[in-house]
């Protein structure tokens, strides 16, 4: 069934009674040209981006629990590509520009809400570095714009602008990036493949990789075997456990990062705002709860939920940034699990064993790459090589040390970013 | 999260700085190979359940320490000083 204005309006006269299931429940199938593991975000859109784009053949995503489970429901929904380093820059570009059509695309609501996202600068020397972001992003084809404090005043007059220790300069508005509704970008991915004849198979949690004379020949599940020609691990969060089926070592350490919100308000805040002395983010969603982020909690976790230090430490920024919060309840927090790589960008690449490919190491960027992530993957895995806006997502890059995308600058290792 | 300092007693983790994997500890060789370094330096078991890890007491006597902990629930089983782990004493 095509969504459309007059579908609803039939629905509705139709007492609702009319909707079906959004997608198919298959029994998985002994054999398909393409496994990919992994039905959260980034897996469906590589299965609908190689239906559509590739015409892949027979292609199954796998998934543990239910599609979109994992992190692309637990994170804070920001979409932008305030990137400056060679490699993110024309991949978070490219994965916005996606996200501008992508209801269309998919037929499906995604709720992307292109609100504008304001970083903040506190410091002459955080101006430069803002200048040379916005330009960097200017001269690949995206907005960018630096507002100066008066402007800056007149679109967002609730900060704390005179605070003592981190007085506010200005900030680098990137007009059209803003937020989506997470859970919709999955279903939506999740419809659309399905729609192209994508199997997709929930409550089948992959328990190994088989390979012979290095090349993958399919994979075990929890029912039953799978043969395949390629397999995609598409499982950030999960990556070293199932890597380590195919006798793989990651880059790649675990951390938890925090998320809260909290009861619903009128609007209030209308932009997505990130503070640029410490680690927080913040927007309102469309049910008017404040959603906000800050920084890891800097040790290796898989608990998803983290301690109370740097829920302190968040709550103090926000209040530090915008005294007015200090009113609004929270009502929530979770946590999700991070695929963190020592520079503290992602990994899409082929692996040394042949038809095993690899989407990996999202660090806390994952959500908004969901479009570009899968378009590039899919290309890698139906080609057999990368597409240009992934190309530098090499895997071996920390063993040569080239092509690091260190965007802080503080060194590819682990713990720093 | 609590942490025991071997030297110090049962602290706030506010008080300890997280370095990483214990692997760190097993330095490679100067002429080690590049493959060496790089697990060395990137590489991770980075396992769901049962880890040690090197966290200092930045805040405290300033000591290194293996903290084996599981990381799906965060108990911390053992904290031992680093030192003594290295010089292989069964103690402290």
């Amino acid at each position: 069934m095509r969504f459309s204005g007059w579908q609803v309006l039939r629905q509705g006269f139709a007492g609702n009674t009319g909707w079906k299931p959004q997608w198919r429940n298959p029994e998985p199938k002994p054999e398909y040209d393409i496994v990919i593991i992994g039905g959260g975000g980034h897996g469906l859109s590589t299965a609908y981006y190689l239906a559509k784009n590739h015409s892949a053949g027979r292609i199954a995503v796998l998934e543990k629990g239910w599609l979109g489970g994992g992190n692309v429901g637990r994170n804070t929904t920001i979409v932008r590509s305030t990137y400056a380093r060679p490699g993110n820059g024309e991949f978070y570009t490219h994965s916005l520009r996606l996200w501008r059509d992508l209801a269309q695309e998919l037929n499906f609501n995604v709720m992307f809400s292109p609100r504008g996202v304001i970083s903040l600068f506190h410091s002459d020397g955080q101006r430069d570095a803002f200048v040379r972001m916005g330009n960097a992003m200017r001269n690949r084809g995206d907005n960018a714009e630096l507002l100066d404090r008066a402007e800056l005043k007149k679109r967002v007059p609730y900060l704390d602008y005179e605070n003592g220790r981190f007085p506010i300069h200005g900030g680098l508005l990137q007009p059209d990036a803003g937020t989506a509704r997470h859970d919709a970008v999955a279903w939506g991915y999740a419809r659309a493949a399905d729609q192209l004849g994508v199997d997709l198979i929930q409550n089948c949690e992959v328990t190994g990789i088989d390979i012979v004379n290095g090349r993958v020949s399919g994979v075990q599940t929890r029912r039953g075997a799978i043969r395949a020609r390629k397999v995609g691990i598409v499982v950030a969060g999960r990556s070293s456990q199932v890597a380590a089926m195919a006798g793989m070592r990651l880059p790649i350490e675990s951390h938890i990062l925090q998320a809260f919100v909290t009861e619903g308000l009128k609007p209030v805040i209308d932009h997505v705002i990130s503070f640029g002395m410490g680690h927080f983010y913040i927007s309102q969603s469309d049910k008017g709860g404040l959603v906000f982020g800050g920084d890891l909690d800097y040790y290796a976790s898989y608990a998803q939920r983290g301690n109370l230090p740097r829920a302190e430490h968040v709550m103090e920024a926000g209040m530090t940034l915008m005294p007015m919060i200090g009113r609004a309840r929270v009502l929530r927090s979770w946590g999700g699990i991070m695929d963190m790589t020592p520079d503290g960008s992602p990994i899409i690449d082929k692996t040394s064993v042949d038809g095993l490919y690899l989407n990996a190491g999202w660090c806390y960027g994952g959500f908004k790459a969901v479009p570009g992530s899968g378009y590039g993957f899919a290309h890698l895995m139906a080609r057999g090589e990368p597409h240009p806006t992934i190309a530098r997502f090499r895997l071996d890059r920390f063993r040569t040390g080239v092509g690091l995308m260190d965007e802080e600058g503080t060194g590819a290792q682990h713990n720093l970013h | 999260m609590r942490i025991n300092c071997p030297l110090c007693g049962e602290r706030d983790s506010r008080e300890f700085y997280y370095k990483g994997a214990a692997s760190y500890l097993n330095r490679p060789a100067p002429d080690a190979t590049a493959q060496d370094w790089d697990d060395y330096l990137h590489n991770r078991e980075n396992p769901a359940g049962e880890t040690r890890d090197l966290w200092q007491h930045q805040s405290g006597c300033r000591a290194w320490i293996v903290v084996t902990r599981d990381t799906n629930t965060h108990e911390i089983k053992s904290c031992r000083l680093a030192a003594s782990i290295k010089r292989g004493d069964n103690a402290g």
